[in-house]
């Protein structure tokens, strides 16, 4: 019950700052995106300053926890830190992350801000998460472990 | 620069709320708040991890419901067209879970945690992007 509890106050927290942030926006993540809108004066780099905010409260915050763990302290209701063990590039990560990218790109739309869209604008929200697990159902039928 | 659109003060606030998410899954449960991977990890047979997977998807929309509700609601412009649409989200899905992470395991976490392997990923999703983003607004559209 505790570790549900912890992981309902991380996303409660995500999700609202995603819908403080502009995030949950197509259009405005769209206007980020768009470089080729700086010549005629129509370019938001407001997504950058989200990823400021992010990463000003998230590097100091993981550089702490990582001396805590090192410490010997352990997460609050949990065993142990599952940090990612994956290192080094390959060409799955290089692939995976082109095609995110098109996708982005195409819509405006991520996995988190999909999760705000279906509470804030259902349709378009529940067609694309739909969409979403399908590309990720058919990651795991095409890909043999 | 689009001075009208321009939202400083809300991205860096609500930028900052992100983060500080992060830091809670990280140092309650020990694990990283990546959206796309802990998605991917309910649509597959439940273990031990399910439940509070599950809890966090569930708080993410709640918690934006809540934030709407308190500014009065927010701005939203969607994608026109439903065949966009379902065409963004299978890519997004499958490059996503090929790539092992997104917006928020590599852009935010991985680079929090100073990954190289999340730099890249980072690096080639905002290219890819933008290049997409230059194609459809500037190429073929408009």
């Amino acid at each position: 019950m505790a570790r549900i509890l912890a992981a309902l106050l991380s996303g409660l927290v995500f999700g609202a700052g995603l819908a403080l942030s502009g995030m949950s926006n197509p259009a405005k993540v769209l206007g980020f995106l768009d470089l080729g809108a700086i010549p005629a004066g129509g370019w938001d780099p407001s997504l950058a300053f989200v990823m400021g905010g992010a990463l000003a409260v998230a590097l100091p915050g993981f550089a702490w926890l990582r001396r805590q763990q090192q410490s010997g302290a352990r997460p609050v209701v949990a065993d142990g830190f599952h940090w990612p063990a994956a290192q080094g590039l390959d060409i799955r990560l290089i692939l995976g992350s082109a095609i995110f990218g098109m996708g982005w790109g195409l819509a405006g739309i991520c996995p988190g801000p999909a999760l705000t869209l279906l509470v804030l604008a259902p349709q378009t929200g529940v067609i694309f998460v739909a969409a979403m697990i399908v590309g990720m159902a058919g990651y795991v039928l095409t890909t043999k472990r | 620069m689009d001075w009208n659109a321009f939202s400083p003060v809300t991205a860096l606030a609500g930028g900052a709320l992100i983060g500080l998410s992060a830091v809670i899954l990280l140092a309650l449960l020990g694990r990283i708040a990546g959206v796309s991977g802990i998605l991917g990890g309910v649509l597959q047979k439940p273990d031990a991890d399910w439940p509070w997977r599950l809890a966090f998807l569930v708080g993410l929309p709640l918690g934006a419901m809540l934030m709407a509700q308190a500014l009065g609601g927010v701005a939203l412009t969607l994608p026109a067209g439903i065949g966009i649409v379902i065409a963004a989200g299978v890519l997004v899905g499958f490059g996503t879970r090929l790539g092992g992470g997104c917006t928020s395991g590599h852009g935010i976490c991985g680079l929090a945690r100073l990954s190289p392997r999340s730099l890249a990923a980072v690096l080639v999703f905002m290219a890819s992007a933008m290049v997409t983003v230059f194609i459809t607004h500037h190429v073929i559209g408009r």
